[in-house]
């Protein structure tokens, strides 16, 4: 039986079992999320999917939708609380759009724009991360790691290698390698891997390609990410 | 007469009263003068200082190889493209790659005849031509791209519209008009298409035609004052470019070639690769610019200039006609040796920006433009070094990567800093003949400014709010005091502010 909620006064079909995020994507509407991508058990983490349902504030990845649920997503409410967190997260790490191989098809950067982010506002905390460059075809950048624990999921649960983990409590909460010298080069990752086409932002990366696409054709040059989708769903192109 | 050499340093600092111009305007970044005095207003000191740390080559460290055209050209907002390619050609070495594909070759070669274009038509235009065309001691809220609008409204717009024109080349190839990513190691990411080559050729006549035009203003400017020309800061150096196997002047890639003031060889068609045992670099204590030499001449005589003076005189032939006319032209200006004016850097700039005009044209002609091999593949090597004619001058980058492709080591020289030296002379020249027992004036000071700006230093690689820029000048006697105080504010105001004792 098909069953329905709102979502900003729009009445939203949904199956049984289906969470507001997946009921959404369903039909066409799109909520603004990081660590959510439809292949891998939700995490509600990023917390960039925040919506309100019936009045509470929930992850839209995780919350089942229900029966004559009222949900709000693109209130300018939540919104703002989307564009704080992106800040925050932006301030993290070390984010240098201008620069970075990433920009233009870089799901932090279009988030950030679709939610009306156009430069970071708070405090940078600068820290010293590293770029592990041991693997022969893949190199991570430890700047631009947003935890959203993709690689984590897609390694254990898909490519059953187990290879990446979150390691560190609280703001020394950081990615780890599961080899003993905590290098990729250690392990037996593979080029080919999902772990390696489920990136969000530009942590793991194909070594030497770079700049190929040029300015004007990246994924997100012409339209938003609402219109284009997440950079999981372009890996193949 | 005071001995150029001995204004360097002088012998006894503190009983001097001491001048300061900053920052220098008009021209790309920031720097500063200072000039000792004596009582009797004598220059017993005068240095050409860079205030501004980079620290490029040390950040870069640790990062992937293949960002480096890419970062390394935010160094600069003016002319980043020659540090893209520059870093790219470096690259290309890393990769294996010694021969791109001749769209890769061209595309790139575009990209930088857009960017010189650009850079030279800004700094004629915009940064000098108001000394040249006002005088130096024109009303300082008059002696900029404003008064020029006003007073050579057709001049100051085919300034503006040639450098527009150039950056909409470097948008095209670069894909933006700042700080593209159109050289990638190997090659290029994009080629042009027939759309974007009839977008560019529609106006690339009247291009050429305004880069005569501007080449003739340039001349006339010159000749204008020909004892003052000729003579302005004039210092006699050896000249450093890169130079075409067969001689002709080109701005992208060749052998380095260094001539002495009498035009003999020093060095030809050196591999730029082994730059290191032609160029050492000394290091002062007064300032956070080295001070490159010719390894062969020594320290002192093994001072050079680069940059379009040095480019003119160095080559034997320009390949397109209208330049080479001018080239003959200007060569003929020295009964013998190079040409040495250190205003003629002018001149020789507008025959570069008539030659991009043409070199454009030609290339957005050529069939190969639009081609669709953009990247050569190698095996992987730990050096990589690239050099190009940036506007300002040869342009140095060196890297070197790990196994894992992180850079581990990194060495720029800049145009401005092989001009260092050079312009440390120049200024010290003016301070002799044109300030020394002088009162101190806003007009007499601009001399020293002029002297830089013929040079086109990019002294931070930064673009600067232009005519916003503060001025404070500071006469300070020998016992710290301010005396005077000259100070021009961001509306171009100047006032002189008598301190009382």
């Amino acid at each position: 039986m098909i069953r329905h909620f709102t979502l900003d006064g729009k009445k939203i079909p949904f199956r049984e079992g289906q969470t507001i995020m997946e009921a959404a994507q369903d039909a066409g509407i799109y909520i603004p999320h990081l660590c959510y991508n439809p292949e891998f058990v939700p995490h509600g983490s990023c917390r960039v999917c925040t919506v309100k349902a019936n009045g509470r504030i929930v992850a839209s990845c995780t919350t089942p939708a229900t029966e004559e649920m009222q949900v709000e997503n693109e209130t300018e409410e939540l919104q703002g609380n989307r564009r704080e967190l992106l800040q925050m997260l932006f301030v993290e790490g070390n984010h240098v759009c201008p620069g970075c191989e990433k920009s233009g098809a870089c799901q932090l950067q279009a988030v950030a724009y679709y939610t009306g982010m156009l430069a970071p506002e708070f405090t940078y905390f600068y820290p010293m991360r590293t770029v592990d460059s041991s693997h022969p075809d893949v190199a991570i950048d430890y700047n631009r790691c947003i935890l959203c624990e993709l690689c984590v999921r897609a390694s254990r649960d898909e490519d059953g290698k187990n290879i990446f983990s979150i390691d560190g409590r609280g703001i020394n909460t950081h990615l780890t390698v599961n080899s003993a010298s905590g290098k990729l080069g250690d392990t037996d990752f593979d080029v080919h891997d999902k772990a390696a086409q489920v990136c969000p932002v530009g942590a793991i990366l194909p070594k030497h390609e770079g700049y190929n696409i040029p300015i004007g054709q990246r994924l997100y040059d012409r339209k938003p990410i609402s219109v284009v989708g997440d950079v999981a769903d372009h890996q193949e192109e | 007469m005071t001995d150029i050499k001995t204004l360097e340093t002088a012998s006894s600092p503190e009983k001097l009263n001491r001048v300061v111009i900053e920052p220098v305007t008009r021209v790309e970044g920031h720097g500063k003068v200072t000039l000792l005095l004596d009582d009797n207003n004598q220059v017993q000191q005068a240095r050409l200082h860079i205030v501004e740390f980079r620290g490029f080559e040390k950040f870069i460290q640790g990062r992937p190889y293949w960002e480096l055209p890419v970062l390394v050209q935010r160094l600069c907002g003016i002319c980043p493209v020659s540090h893209h390619l520059a870093a790219a050609k470096a690259v290309d070495q890393l990769v294996g790659v010694d021969q791109l594909t001749p769209t890769a070759e061209k595309v790139r070669r575009l990209m930088h005849y857009g960017q010189t274009l650009q850079s030279h038509a800004l700094h004629f235009f915009h940064l000098s031509s108001p000394d040249l065309l006002f005088g130096y001691d024109d009303a300082v809220a008059h002696r900029n791209i404003i008064g020029v609008l006003q007073d050579y409204p057709e001049t100051a717009k085919q300034g503006v519209l040639l450098r527009k024109y150039g950056q909409e080349v470097i948008r095209l190839t670069a894909g933006k008009r700042i700080h593209g990513t159109g050289a990638i190691p190997g090659g290029v990411n994009k080629n042009l298409n027939q759309k974007e080559r009839e977008f560019l050729l529609q106006d690339i006549d009247q291009m050429i035609e305004w880069g005569k035009t501007a080449l003739e203003l340039s001349i006339s400017l010159f000749e204008k004052n020909l004892p003052n020309s000729r003579d302005f800061a004039t210092n006699e150096t050896n000249m450093l470019s890169l130079c075409r196997e067969d001689g002709g002047l080109d701005i992208y890639h060749g052998g380095l070639r260094a001539r002495r003031p009498d035009g003999s060889l020093i060095i030809d068609g050196i591999d730029y690769r082994d730059y290191e045992d032609y160029i050492h670099e000394q290091v002062k204590p007064w300032t956070y610019m080295k001070f490159p030499y010719l390894v062969a001449q020594g320290r002192e005589e093994g001072t050079y200039r680069v940059g379009p003076l040095a480019r003119i005189n160095n080559c034997d032939f320009i390949d397109t006609p209208l330049a080479e006319k001018a080239r003959l032209h200007f060569r003929a200006f020295a009964d013998e040796g190079l040409v040495q004016s250190t205003l003629a850097y002018h001149w020789a700039r507008m025959i570069e920006l008539l030659h991009c005009t043409e070199a454009i044209r030609d290339l957005l002609n050529d069939p190969d433009i639009s081609g669709t091999e953009l990247i050569t593949k190698g095996n992987m090597r730990e050096k990589g070094i690239g050099v190009i004619e940036a506007p300002r001058g040869s342009l140095f980058h060196h890297y070197e990567i790990d196994e894992g492709g992180l850079v581990t080591r990194a060495n720029l020289i800049v145009s401005t800093t092989n001009n260092n030296r050079a312009m440390n002379e120049s200024i010290r020249r003016v301070a002799i003949d044109e300030l020394n027992g002088r009162e101190l004036t806003e007009p007499l000071l601009n001399q020293i400014e002029v002297a830089i700006r013929a040079y086109d230093p990019c002294l931070s690689c930064a673009t600067h709010a232009l005519g916003k820029m503060p001025l404070e000048v500071q006469l300070v006697d020998a016992e710290g005091h301010t005396v005077d105080r000259l100070y021009k504010n961001a509306n171009g105001d100047v006032s002189l502010c008598k301190i009382e004792a």
